[in-house]
């Protein structure tokens, strides 16, 4: 479960995260939305402690993620993220970039790891490219690289920050159809995306923000379908 | 106390030496752009045709300055031709300049994208009206951190003729340092010359760069 | 056109290619040893400029600014001639490898530096984000992509290395590739054909060098 209280977090003088609490339930799926610099994507980075936040407090099943022992590498092990630039390791190949964690970071034997790999990359339909340089990929291959990559750790959760905003909007769906095999998998996810109708789809429950904050939340139904505040619903009109 | 045979003459004999290697620059560089500019737009747009000059031109860059001094030295006697060792100083830095221009150059060049070459031809532009108004503008200012750079190698490698018997200011410094036997003092005298000649150049460089930014 | 009165003795002169390969070997030592002591001190001059110290900073700054605004004949003055005045007298040699080695370092942290802004923080947030910690993702991420962007700056480093070892025979070494055709020089005065010869080696050098960079590139960078 992942308990987000009061959260506030700046950059320098500006404050973007302005007291968010949210709660995510185990086999959950929570979806953010809201329009750019409503601080959703700085909220994911802060759920594994990429960055640090100033006041309120996050706890991942019940770890404090900000609190000064908190071993962060430890509670990354169980925290996927796909970013939006997908970031795929230009140095490795595709197989070498989803072993290299399970390896290094688990330390698990080159043989499991690799089996588990493929595993992974099979199942986001890239298990023909497993000794290509990630170069050669297109976006789209390379964002379910990065899921596959994210995966192969076992994690129990998954952060998507805009995972298709880079893409061409032919490649979209292949990463949305990844994504929604894993929702109906069973795993807990936070989406920060501007997808609306997939958002609505997937979901459980789906959060607007604005301004820093939650600004209404409920059942995909009733944010995207029948929003009660005024904002929501302009902006739900504005990317449909 | 702290007592030196420095005097200010011998201050006037490093300084006239920073001129020579600021003329030696100079002439240098002007040499090496004229011909690095016309080699450097051939090996951009003909590639295949100048590949032989342009293993010409590495030879300058793989072999030390020293021993092309040195060697054009000895075969401007071997030919009798009546050089001044300045004149052999300007031509021979002259040419080593003009090896790394065609590289910075032709570079420039290619960096200008085919879509706006492409642009350019379909507004009705010819080919030589193409490269006058559009190409070599802007391989100019791409070219032109490289080219600044160049000059500053350009005039630390001078400090080299001395071999040749050219006065410079490393050598002016060597003499007084034989004379006065202060050699830490005049050396770095002579270094903070050089840092400050390097530092103004960069900096009128980069004025240069900024003035045209503000144009883009 | 010219009046040539000149005959080109080569048989004779070849007769030194022996010793002048000997000394194109220590040429070559020099040049490796102050690339090696270059990278090493190059990656500490990285370290402290990125340290909160204002000194380690300002020793950096300066190292990498000296280095690179005197020329690299001046820097092996100082150290030839400079250093007697501390009493301290070092061979030519010496001055020459601590010269060369004070230039290498200083272009290449520039390099070094230039290279590390080349690699998106986002690679090092990834891999965070996967549990490595701050030094594996050093490790496994960060330097070998770094390795692969100042690898041709190196190569070209390596290069001039080779060329300012020429230098030394200003200081007075006479048992590297320049300083043993100035002894053959000076007892000749078969200028042309000694230089010459010493430039065609020069060459070969430079030339196996980028030969021997490409094909540890290929193997080495495969993306």
């Amino acid at each position: 479960m992942i308990e987000i209280e009061n959260v506030h977090k700046s950059f320098g003088d500006l404050e973007v995260v302005k007291g968010v609490s949210l709660t995510v339930n185990k086999g959950e799926v929570v979806s953010i939305i809201g329009g750019s610099g409503s601080g959703k994507s700085t909220l994911l980075m802060c759920i594994n402690g990429l960055e640090p936040i100033q006041q309120g407090s996050i706890r991942v099943d019940g770890t404090e993620v900000h609190a000064r022992g908190t071993d962060l590498n430890r509670l990354r092990q169980k925290i996927g993220i796909v970013f939006q630039q997908w970031n795929a390791f230009p140095h490795l190949t595709v197989l070498e970039n989803v072993m290299l964690a399970p390896c290094k970071v688990l330390g698990k034997s080159k043989a499991e790891a690799e089996a588990m790999a493929v595993r992974q990359l099979e199942s986001v339909g890239l298990g023909d490219k497993l000794k290509v340089f990630p170069g050669k990929l297109s976006g789209g291959q390379q964002q379910r690289m990065a899921i596959a990559r994210a995966l192969a750790m076992s994690p129990d959760y998954m952060l998507f920050d805009e995972a298709t905003s880079a893409l061409d909007p032919q490649l979209v769906g292949e990463v949305l159809d990844t994504m929604r095999m894993l929702a109906e998998d069973g795993m807990t996810m936070v989406l920060v995306t501007h997808e609306i109708p997939f958002a609505r789809e997937v979901s459980d429950r789906v959060a607007f923000f604005r301004d820093g904050v939650v600004h209404e939340i409920g059942t995909p139904d009733q944010v995207i379908g029948n929003p009660q505040k005024p904002e929501t619903a302009a902006f739900l009109k504005s990317v449909i | 106390m702290f007592s030196t045979g420095f005097t200010l003459n011998d201050l006037r004999f490093m300084l006239e030496g920073a001129w020579v290697t600021l003329l030696l620059t100079f002439w240098a560089i002007l040499l090496g752009t004229l011909v690095g500019v016309i080699c450097g737009v051939l090996r951009a747009l003909l590639p295949r045709a100048t590949i032989p000059l342009a293993w010409l031109l590495d030879v300058f860059r793989s072999v030390p300055l020293l021993i092309q001094f040195v060697l054009f030295n000895s075969l401007k006697s071997i030919v009798g031709l009546n050089w001044s060792a300045f004149t052999v100083g300007c031509v021979v830095l002259g040419v080593y300049a003009a090896a790394y221009c065609t590289e910075i150059v032709r570079s420039g060049v290619l960096a200008v994208p085919l879509s706006l070459r492409r642009a350019s031809r379909s507004l009705g532009l010819s080919y030589w009206q193409d490269l006058r108004h559009v190409v070599l503008p802007i391989a100019t200012r791409v070219s032109f951190p490289g080219w600044l750079n160049l000059v500053l190698s350009v005039m630390k490698d001078t400090a080299l003729v001395m071999w040749i018997g050219i006065v410079e200011l490393l050598r002016a410094s060597q003499t007084i340092v034989t004379r006065i036997q202060e050699p830490l003092l005049v050396l770095c005298i002579a270094g903070l010359i050089y840092y400050l000649m390097s530092w103004v150049v960069s900096r009128l460089g980069v004025q240069l760069e900024k003035r045209w930014q503000q144009n883009d | 056109m010219f009046g040539i009165d000149y005959s080109f003795r080569w048989r004779s002169a070849l007769r030194a290619l022996p010793d002048m390969l000997s000394g194109a070997w220590v040429t070559f030592e020099t040049a490796a040893l102050s690339m090696i002591f270059g990278v090493i001190i190059a990656l500490l001059l990285m370290v402290m400029r990125q340290m909160n110290n204002p000194l380690a900073r300002g020793f950096a700054s300066t190292w990498i600014s000296i280095a690179r605004n005197t020329p690299s004949l001046f820097q092996i003055y100082i150290l030839y001639f400079g250093l007697g005045s501390f009493g301290l007298h070092v061979s030519s040699w010496f001055a020459l490898l601590a010269g060369i080695t004070f230039n290498n370092a200083g272009y290449l942290a520039e390099n070094f530096r230039g290279g590390l802004k080349a690699i998106p923080d986002t690679q090092m947030r990834a891999a965070r984000s996967l549990g490595m910690n701050a030094f594996q993702a050093y490790r496994l991420i960060v330097v070998p992509q770094l390795l692969r962007i100042v690898f041709y700056p190196l190569t070209n480093q390596m290069v001039w290395a080779v060329l300012m070892t020429s230098l030394g025979v200003i200081v007075g070494l006479n048992d590297d590739l320049t300083g043993v055709t100035q002894s053959y020089n000076v007892k000749t005065f078969r200028t042309f054909e000694y230089f010459a010869i010493a430039a065609v080696l020069y060459y070969l050098i430079a030339k196996a060098i980028v030969l021997a960079a490409r094909l540890l590139g290929w193997r080495l960078f495969r993306y």
